[in-house]
């Protein structure tokens, strides 16, 4: 019996036994194993395609954190089905690959383990209803997704690129979990599902927008969207079976799914259409725009990936204003751009897998993957050439490959949108079908020098390190099941339309009824409709652009690489290591009295700022008691000494003045009636001062202090700041009698402990563990300084104290 | 009589902020020893100064003054007092080995 939970679970047991299996059977390449767990997950949930189509679900729930509303639930439809049957498919294939793609002598072990951890976080968060979970195996995505993109990391620029996708990818996965937590904050659930039934309430709350940003800002920045695109094109760094499946079947899908996932939620919003719609358009645009430059052929592909995820992001916000109708026959129409998205991410599943392999298979049989020393490889490699033309026709949008069907579906939903009457769409609905062809140009012409620059034209051999000569038949099965996929799809759409995308199409649209009638069926040719005299201007536009991209080719000049998105990524960078040094470098000194300075200033501001901003002050002379003379004296003995001591020209004379202020407080002592603390004052003063002057005959002579004036004044104005803080509190809390004393209980001392002397029972008996201590204080103390008189360092002695 | 010991206490919190300001280290040891004077006698201010009789039952009779500070006081002493003689040899040491007593010069050692 198929359990989702086991589906999940399965990969990360697999990927912490790889490492010992590795171990044991060294003549056995792992990776045949591991291609073991996606077949099984596939096999599973193809069987569950039927039921799946009739509008079955599957819900499982364990308890993990019960108090908090977060358990791991796991649900099965149409939606997650599409991304489970793509995760374990192309996964088999690209395991298959990397197969023939990795020699033994690569740390193997690592790589499938990577990769399982990586399978596993995937299927965990296209199954996870619980938001929460969701989050957990989001962020395990990216932390191996890190670790894959890094895998040799010998290399600077794969340590670069993984740090890179690093920041950026979980920068936006902690704000889609702000999101959430938002969610959560306005209906209560952490359930997908609840929120998606509950959340019609919840559309005028305060949180509901920004909750829509933040989510989006985590979907964006995992699937690459305009501006966060930058990433992608860096994590080419990664062996090829990576590109081939994080980068362009599975994790940059992730965004696409959560979007998908929740257009439900947030989708009847116009800002919700404008930003999904919006960026993926400009996303769309730019990465065409910029794949044309590119040399690397992993480059050109990667900004391919970008635009074509552009495209099918912003089919999903074209999708979403038929949740701004409600359910009539007029806004099933609209629906049709969500049923194109998801048709078409899967056909561009298959078709960029088996280019990215494709491009593997030249990087690895002739070293290079750089277009300009590439050419004319058709008659040396006649398989993988038939591959790449497959793939990248379909890319370009033309007929016989399953790209021009959602192509065609695309521009018909650009079409479309422009008849809605809502968000003035009537005059801005003209740029979606505008920016859509311009982008599809760019594609077409690039997936013509994918072609024509890398298999025809003229053979360089001179320029590459390796003779030409096909790929083993193992690397190439898994492009080759890819590129039957893509012309199958083409031939039988509506297959994959009653199976697969039916069933995906109710979990975006619930309230909408029997999803059949939102389920068009797809055919190759329906007359002459705009759309299609929009392909054949990209044909013929493309065709003239590509043969003259010679002459148009400098535009690029004109974008200074300063002004690039990378370029600003790095700045940003840059200026926040070296400001933050700067400031750092600023207030951390090294200088002790700069330190004493903050805590004072700190304290004065604070204690003082409160005592005055409260009206804390309400000093209480009455209960004073009567001031005497000889009082009076020592306290102005006090003070004198007190002074003097800042003054003193030398060290002797302040040690003498501090121990004036010791004795007077001894004979204070006397005056208040406590002869212990009299007789502790005086002896402790006088070993005091006897220590004072034993430090002495060990350092240097007093020497005036060279301190400029600025700064002692700025001392001495803290100083007296900080006295004036001290007088004030204690002021106040003078006289503070809201409670009775303790004091009368000890008095029962010769009761309770048979002492007369309190001061001395409270000392031994009633706060016995206070003195316990403070012989520990002294004993201590003790051994600190025989310790550090005793032992010292000798010089070049390796177990010195240092 | 609480009033003019606490303008007391505050002449002798200002000196000795003043002093652990400085650059020598002798003076800013010199400075926690005049802050726990003027800790010690807020502690006993704070603790009332009525006049009472010695907190000994057997010479006096009630009324007594407050003997709980007197016993905070006491431990605070012997507290201080071997903090600061820790800090004194501390001192001495430091000026034996690296050989100067500003604290400008003491920013660590090169190995850092």
């Amino acid at each position: 019996m198929f359990s989702v939970t086991f589906a999940i679970i399965l990969p990360f047991i697999i990927a912490a036994l790889v490492p010992f299996i590795h171990r044991r059977f060294k003549f056995i390449h792992i990776g045949w194993l591991v291609m073991l767990v996606p077949i099984t997950l596939f096999v599973m949930l193809a069987r569950l395609i039927p039921s799946v189509a009739s509008g079955k679900t599957y819900i499982q729930t364990y308890s993990w954190i019960p108090t908090l509303n977060i358990n791991f639930t796991t649900y099965l439809d149409g939606l997650s089905m599409i991304l489970g049957l793509l995760i374990t498919g192309v996964g088999s294939l690209v395991i298959l690959y990397s197969i023939y793609y990795l020699s033994t002598k690569e740390s193997l072990q690592h790589f499938y383990c990577y990769l399982l951890l990586f399978m596993g976080a995937m299927l965990g968060v296209v199954f996870s209803d619980n938001l929460m979970v969701l989050y957990v195996f989001w962020e395990l995505t990216s932390v191996s997704s890190f670790l894959l993109i890094a895998f040799w990391n010998h290399r600077k620029a794969s340590r670069l690129g993984a740090q890179k996708a690093m920041l950026i990818t979980v920068s936006g996965g902690i704000a889609m979990l702000v999101g959430f937590i938002m969610l959560h904050t306005m209906t209560g659930s952490f359930s997908i599902r609840e929120i998606i039934t509950s959340i019609g309430d919840y559309t005028d709350h305060a949180l509901f927008v920004p909750a829509m940003i933040l989510v989006l800002l985590g979907a964006f920045t995992k699937s690459a969207q305009f501006p966060f695109h930058i990433w992608l094109p860096d994590a080419m760094e990664a062996p090829t079976p990576v590109s081939a499946y994080l980068h362009s079947a599975t994790m940059v899908k992730a965004g696409i799914y959560l979007v998908a996932r929740f257009t439900p939620v947030f989708g009847g919003d116009q800002i919700w259409f404008w930003t999904v719609s919006g960026v993926g358009m400009i996303t769309l645009f730019w990465g065409s725009f910029n794949a044309v430059r590119q040399t690397d052929l992993k480059a050109l592909l990667a900004y391919s990936t970008v635009s074509q995820l552009g495209l099918i992001m912003s089919l999903l916000g074209l999708g979403s204003i038929a949740l701004q109708y409600g359910y009539s026959a007029d806004s099933v129409l609209y629906t049709q751009a969500t049923f194109a998205a998801l048709f078409h991410l899967i056909n561009h599943s298959t078709f960029k897998g088996a280019l990215f392999m494709v491009v593997g298979i030249v990087d690895h049989e002739l070293g290079t993957r750089d277009i300009r020393r590439l050419g004319g490889l058709m008659t040396f490699m006649p398989i993988t050439f038939t591959v790449g033309v497959i793939g990248s026709l379909s890319m370009a949008g033309l007929p016989l490959f399953n790209g021009f069907l959602s192509k065609e579906m695309f521009f018909a939903a650009t079409v479309q949108i422009m008849n809605a009457d809502v968000f003035s769409l009537q005059s801005l609905g003209i740029i979606f079908p505008v920016i859509a062809w311009i982008a599809s140009v760019f594609t077409f012409v690039y997936c013509m020098i994918i072609i024509f620059k890398t298999f025809l034209g003229p053979v360089q051999p001179e320029k590459l390190d390796k003779p030409l000569h096909e790929a083993p038949m193992g690397m190439l099965i898994s492009p080759i099941i890819l590129s039957i996929l893509v012309v199958g799809i083409f031939f039988f759409p509506n297959l994959l339309g009653a199976y697969i995308l039916k069933p995906a199409m109710a979990s975006i649209y619930p309230m909408f009824g029997d999803p059949a009638n939102l389920t068009p069926s797809i055919h190759a040719w329906h007359g002459v409709k705009p759309e299609l005299l929009m392909t054949i201007g990209v044909v013929i536009v493309g065709t003239l652009l590509y043969r003259l991209l010679k002459k148009w080719k400098p535009v690029y000049g004109l974008l200074s690489s300063r002004y690039t998105f990378n370029a600003f990524y790095n700045n940003f960078l840059s200026f926040a290591a070296s400001k933050s040094t700067i400031v750092t470098n600023k207030y951390m000194t090294g200088l002790l009295r700069d330190y004493l300075v903050y805590i004072y200033l700190f304290f004065i501001l604070t204690v003082g700022g409160f005592f005055f901003y409260s009206g804390a002050f309400s000093p209480n002379f009455s209960t004073d008691a009567r001031i005497r003379v000889y009082e009076v004296i020592l306290v102005g003995v006090m003070a004198v000494a007190a002074v003097a001591m800042l003054f003193a020209k030398s060290r002797m004379t302040a040690t003498l003045l501090n121990g004036v202020l010791g004795y007077s407080i001894a004979i204070f002592f006397v005056i208040f009636r406590a002869p212990d603390l009299a007789l502790t004052q005086l002896v402790v003063e006088s070993i005091t001062t006897v220590l004072f002057l034993l430090a002495f005959s060990h350092l240097p002579d007093w020497k005036r202090e060279n301190i400029p004036s600025k700064t002692k004044i700025t001392n001495a104005v803290i100083s007296v700041g900080t006295g004036a803080v001290v007088v004030l509190v204690a002021l106040a809390v003078l006289n503070y009698d809201r409670f009775e004393s303790i004091s009368t209980f000890f008095e029962d001392a010769y009761e309770l402990a048979g002492g007369a002397n309190i001061v001395n029972a409270i000392l031994g008996d009633f706060r016995g563990f206070d003195t316990m201590l403070e012989v520990v204080v002294l004993f201590i103390a003790g051994l600190g300084v025989y310790t550090m008189i005793k032992l010292r360092a000798k010089k070049g002695d390796e177990n010195s104290e240092n | 009589m609480e009033t003019l010991i606490i303008l007391l206490i505050g002449i002798l919190v200002a000196v000795a902020t003043y002093l652990i300001l400085s650059r020598n280290i002798i003076r800013v040891i010199l400075g926690t020893a005049v802050l726990s004077h003027a800790v010690h006698l807020l502690i006993l201010t704070l603790g009332g100064l009525k006049t009472g009789n010695v907190p000994l039952l057997t010479e006096a009779d009630a009324p007594y003054t407050d003997a709980l500070p007197q016993a905070l006081i006491l431990t605070a002493i012997v507290i201080s007092f071997a903090v600061t003689a820790f800090i004194l040899v501390l001192a001495y040491r430091a000026y034996q080995d690296i050989g100067t007593d500003d604290l400008d010069a003491l920013r660590g050692t090169n190995d850092e």
